[in-house]
């Protein structure tokens, strides 16, 4: 039952995506082509209003259900980890259409190719673990 | 009720993804889909290989279970919310892929050229969505996060890092949208 709030946001956020067809390969295609605006206003507008919560987080307005003050994890320090992981990660986001969030949710539509595309990313998340020492971070 | 059957625009949908951010925090997590990769690979057995994958998977069922939410609401919209699923997509784009060789581009959510179980079984068709998958999870892992926590948490932190990783996001994503893609449909 205590899991049971995050399997409702998980369905919510699903739908989201869907309904705002960010799951749709053409959407992220047009992205990176510059042809719509669209994406860059889901992703802009829940990042100015990100902006806002983050604040209050920090001022304390918002906590979290026990009343404990927010702690948003920092994300690792250096340019080539970043860059490198980012660029990689942008060849595989325009080449399937989806992100990982995406990825499920396609696989909750009935889209039998996304399961390929899973495994893949899972083997991509195993593979860099597996070589992680030989990389520059 | 037409207003949740119709496709949502990007002000509705924006604000409710960072709606969502907002209830992991407040229920005492986070929020980023990425990570769950490394858990998956846990309960596969991954640690018998790679000690990395030896941590406790169970401590993340909170995200994975997030997850599984994903998978109900992509049923539930398909299901029920999304009777029609055209894309309304500039016409540029339309002309563009049927010049690449993807043609009705917008008739539904994905191309029948990458996507449908005809394009899977041909080895190209194979190696384009594994390999699409294989880069997602490689350079999520390696950047620390994808969209969600760099995309929408990190970059409202004004983390630099995640900075580095949404301009990395997309210089690969032009690399292959203009360079690559034309090549390989």
């Amino acid at each position: 039952m205590k899991y049971l709030k995050f399997l409702l946001v998980g369905i919510f956020f699903g739908i989201v995506l869907f309904k705002a067809e960010v799951i749709s390969w053409f959407r992220i295609y047009e992205m990176f082509k510059f042809k719509s605006f669209h994406m860059y206003g889901v992703i802009g507008s829940a990042v100015v209003i990100g902006l806002v919560v983050m604040f209050l987080f920090k001022k304390r307005k918002l906590k979290t259900m026990d009343g404990q003050p927010v702690h948003v994890e920092p994300k690792k320090k250096g340019v080539a980890r970043n860059l490198l992981g980012g660029i990689i990660f942008g060849l595989g986001w325009a080449l399937g259409g989806a992100c990982p969030g995406p990825m499920f949710i396609l696989l909750g539509k009935g889209v039998v190719a996304i399961i390929v595309v899973l495994i893949g990313a899972l083997l991509g998340a195993f593979l860099y673990h597996a070589v992680k020492a030989k990389l520059p971070h | 009720m037409d207003y949740i059957l119709h496709p949502w625009p990007w002000y509705v949908a924006g604000p409710l993804i960072a709606l969502c951010m907002y209830l992991m925090f407040y229920f005492g997590k986070h929020f980023g889909v990425s990570s769950n990769l490394e858990s998956m690979c846990s309960i596969a057995g991954a640690g018998k290989l790679v000690d990395y994958f030896k941590f406790d998977w169970k401590a993340n069922k909170w995200n994975l279970t997030f997850v599984l939410g994903l998978i109900i609401g992509g049923f539930i919209s398909n299901q029920w919310l999304a009777p029609d699923q055209a894309v309304a997509l500039n016409p540029d784009v339309i002309s563009d892929l049927s010049q690449i060789g993807i043609q009705n581009a917008g008739a539904q959510y994905l191309p029948d050229e990458i996507y449908s179980i005809d394009a899977l079984l041909t080895l190209k068709g194979f190696l384009i969505l594994i390999g699409a998958g294989l880069l997602v999870g490689f350079g999520a892992r390696y950047a620390g996060g994808c969209t969600s926590g760099h995309g929408i948490v990190g970059l409202s932190k004004l983390y630099t890092e995640s900075f580095i990783a949404v301009a990395g996001f997309f210089i690969g994503g032009l690399i292959m949208t203009w360079l690559i893609l034309p090549y390989i449909i």
